[in-house]
C-alpha cells in the first residue's frame, strides 16, 4: 500500500499554512503527526495533491494552564500532553484518556489537533473535547474563528472545519471546584486499540453529598462523541447511589444508534456503553468524594 | 511529481538523497539506504514491525514520509549493537532466550524494548507488556519476549552496580 503522488511543502508559520490552503483550492491538506492521515493515504482513501507539513511550526506547540482554561496548541504531541504535570493536575481526565490513545510509537508523533480534525468515532481525545465543551480555534486567510465542540463534530471523520482553515489551538475548560471527580472507561479488542465503546464523566459533588454538576459523554458506539444531557439531568441533584446511576444509564440505549461491524454488533455496543457509562459515573463520584482507590 | 532533498542521520551516519515525497521512511531506510533490518509489515501503523527511534523516541517508520524526516536523527535496529558486531543487552537477551519464532516482528520489538529499558531500567511485567502493546507477534511468542526484557533489565542493572 503506497500513497499516490503529492507535492510537499514544509511550512514555517500558521500564516503560510493558511495561504497554501487558500491557494490549494481544497486539494491541499495539512499533515501534522500523520498517524491517521498516512494510513488513509496508503489505502488511497485520501489523495491530497499537496501536503503542508506543520511539524516545524513552533507557534503550534505548547500547553498553557490558566485559572479556568487549559490551552493546548494543536500541534502538541499526544505523548507531551500525556507526560505534562500541568495537564495531570488541571485536566486529569485528558491524561487518563490519553493513556488509551494508540501506542507509545503513535503518541510520539500523533498530535492533539490531528486527532480532533480526523474525528475518528473511537477517538478518546474527541470524546474529552465533547465532554468538557472544548473550544477549537481555527485560522484561515479570512481570519480566526472559535468553534464549540458541539458544533465541531459533524459525523464520522467529518468536522465543521472549512477547507482553508488550520486548527491552531484547543481550549479545555478547567473545573476548579474542590470536589470534582472524573471517570473514563473504554472497551477494545486489545489494549490501546480502537474503542468499540467508550464513556467519560466529570462530576462535582456539593452540599449534602449531592451531585451539583455532571457532564457525561460516550464515543466509539456513535459516529461522533455524544453528550448525554438527558442522563445528566437524571443525575443532577441526587446523591448518586449506585441504584440512581443504574436507573440513569438505562436511558442510554434509546439515545444511541450504533453501527454493527466485524468487531461488534450494534446491540453489543449499546449494552456495553451503558455499563461503561455507569462505571465512569461511579469513578467520577468516588474521586469527587475522595474515595477513589 | 517533484523530488525533494532529504538529509538525515541514521545510526550516526549522515545521508543525503533526492526522493519522491510519497516514499515512507521505512521504504527509504530499506531501499535507499540498504538498511534492511527494519521490517515492513502492515504499512498502515498497526503491527509495529517498522519501529525506529526518532530523536530519542520510538515511532513507526511506515507512518512518516521520509521527506518529513529531513533534519532528524534516527536509530534503527542496526544501531543497537556495537560496531564490532557484539549485541546490546536486549539483543543478547532475545538471543539467549529465543525471544522470537519467525523473527519478523523482532526489529520492532527490539526497538520498543530497548527504549523501554532506557526510560525504565527496572520495568514491571505490566510495564513491559504496555511497552510492546503496539507491536504484534503473529507467532504469539510474547512470553519469551517479556522474559528476555526482564533478563536484560537484570543484566543492565548488574553492569551499572
Amino acid at each position: 500500500m503506497k500513497a499516490a503522488s503529492f507535492d510537499y511543502i514544509r511550512a514555517k508559520s500558521i500564516d503560510e499554512v493558511c495561504l497554501v490552503l487558500n491557494q490549494g483550492d481544497g486539494e491541499a491538506q495539512i499533515i501534522a503527526g500523520g498517524q491517521t492521515l498516512i494510513p488513509l493515504m496508503a489505502m488511497r482513501m485520501s489523495r491530497p495533491q499537496t501536503l503542508v507539513d506543520i511539524n516545524d511550526i513552533e507557534e503550534l506547540r505548547g500547553i498553557e494552564c490558566a485559572e479556568k482554561v487549559a490551552t493546548i496548541k494543536a500541534g502538541t504531541r499526544q505523548a507531551d500532553v500525556l507526560s505534562s504535570i500541568e495537564i495531570r493536575n488541571y485536566l486529569p481526565i485528558l491524561s487518563e484518556a490519553l493513556e488509551h490513545v494508540g501506542h507509545t510509537q503513535t503518541r510520539n508523533r500523533g498530535t492533539i489537533g490531528g486527532s480532533l480534525v480526523a474525528a475518528d468515532p473511537s477517538s478518546e481525545i474527541c470524546l474529552i473535547a465533547q465532554l468538557l465543551d472544548a473550544t477549537m480555534i481555527a485560522k484561515s486567510t479570512a481570519g480566526t474563528r472559535s468553534i464549540p465542540a458541539k458544533q465541531f463534530f459533524e459525523s464520522a471523520m467529518v468536522t465543521s472545519l472549512k477547507g482553508g482553515e488550520c486548527l491552531m489551538e484547543i481550549e479545555f475548560p478547567i473545573w476548579d471546584q474542590k470536589h470534582t471527580g472524573f471517570g473514563f472507561h473504554e472497551t477494545s479488542i486489545r489494549d490501546s486499540d480502537y474503542a468499540l465503546a467508550a464513556a467519560s464523566a466529570q462530576i462535582v459533588i456539593g452540599g449534602g453529598n449531592k451531585c451539583e454538576r455532571v457532564h457525561l459523554a460516550v464515543g466509539g458506539a456513535t459516529p461522533s462523541p455524544l453528550r448525554l444531557n438527558e442522563v445528566e439531568t437524571a443525575l443532577v441533584g441526587t446523591v448518586l447511589h449506585d441504584s440512581v446511576i443504574d436507573d440513569a444509564v438505562s436511558l442510554i440505549p434509546r439515545l444511541l444508534e450504533p453501527q454493527s461491524d466485524v468487531h461488534a454488533s450494534a446491540e453489543y455496543r449499546r449494552r456495553v456503553t451503558c455499563v461503561l457509562a455507569a462505571r465512569a459515573i461511579r469513578d467520577a463520584r468516588n474521586r469527587a468524594q475522595g474515595k477513589f482507590s | 511529481m517533484s523530488k525533494n532533498s532529504v538529509h538525515i542521520t541514521v545510526n550516526g551516519t549522515a545521508y543525503k538523497r533526492e526522493i519522491e515525497p510519497r516514499l515512507t521512511l521505512v521504504d527509504f531506510l530499506r531501499d535507499e539506504l540498504d538498511l534492511t533490518g527494519t521490517h515492513v509489515g502492515c504499512e498502515h501503523g498497526v503491527c509495529g514491525a517498522c519501529s525506529v527511534i526518532m530523536d530519542g523516541r520510538p515511532v513507526r517508520s511506515c507512518l512518516i514520509y521520509a521527506v518529513m524526516a529531513d533534519g532528524h536523527d534516527f536509530v534503527t535496529v542496526e544501531g543497537l549493537g556495537s560496531k564490532d558486531g557484539s549485541l546490546s543487552p536486549i539483543q543478547d537477551a532475545f538471543w539467549e532466550n529465543h525471544a522470537m519464532q519467525c523473527g519478523y516482528c523482532t526489529p520492532g520489538m527490539l526497538i520498543a524494548c530497548h527504549h523501554l529499558l532506557e526510560e525504565n531500567p527496572d520495568p514491571t511485567e505490566e510495564e513491559i507488556r504496555e511497552a510492546i502493546g503496539g507491536n504484534l507477534c503473529r507467532c504469539t511468542g510474547y512470553q519469551q519476549i517479556v522474559e528476555a526484557v526482564k533478563i536484560a533489565a537484570r543484566k543492565i542493572q548488574g553492569v551499572n552496580l
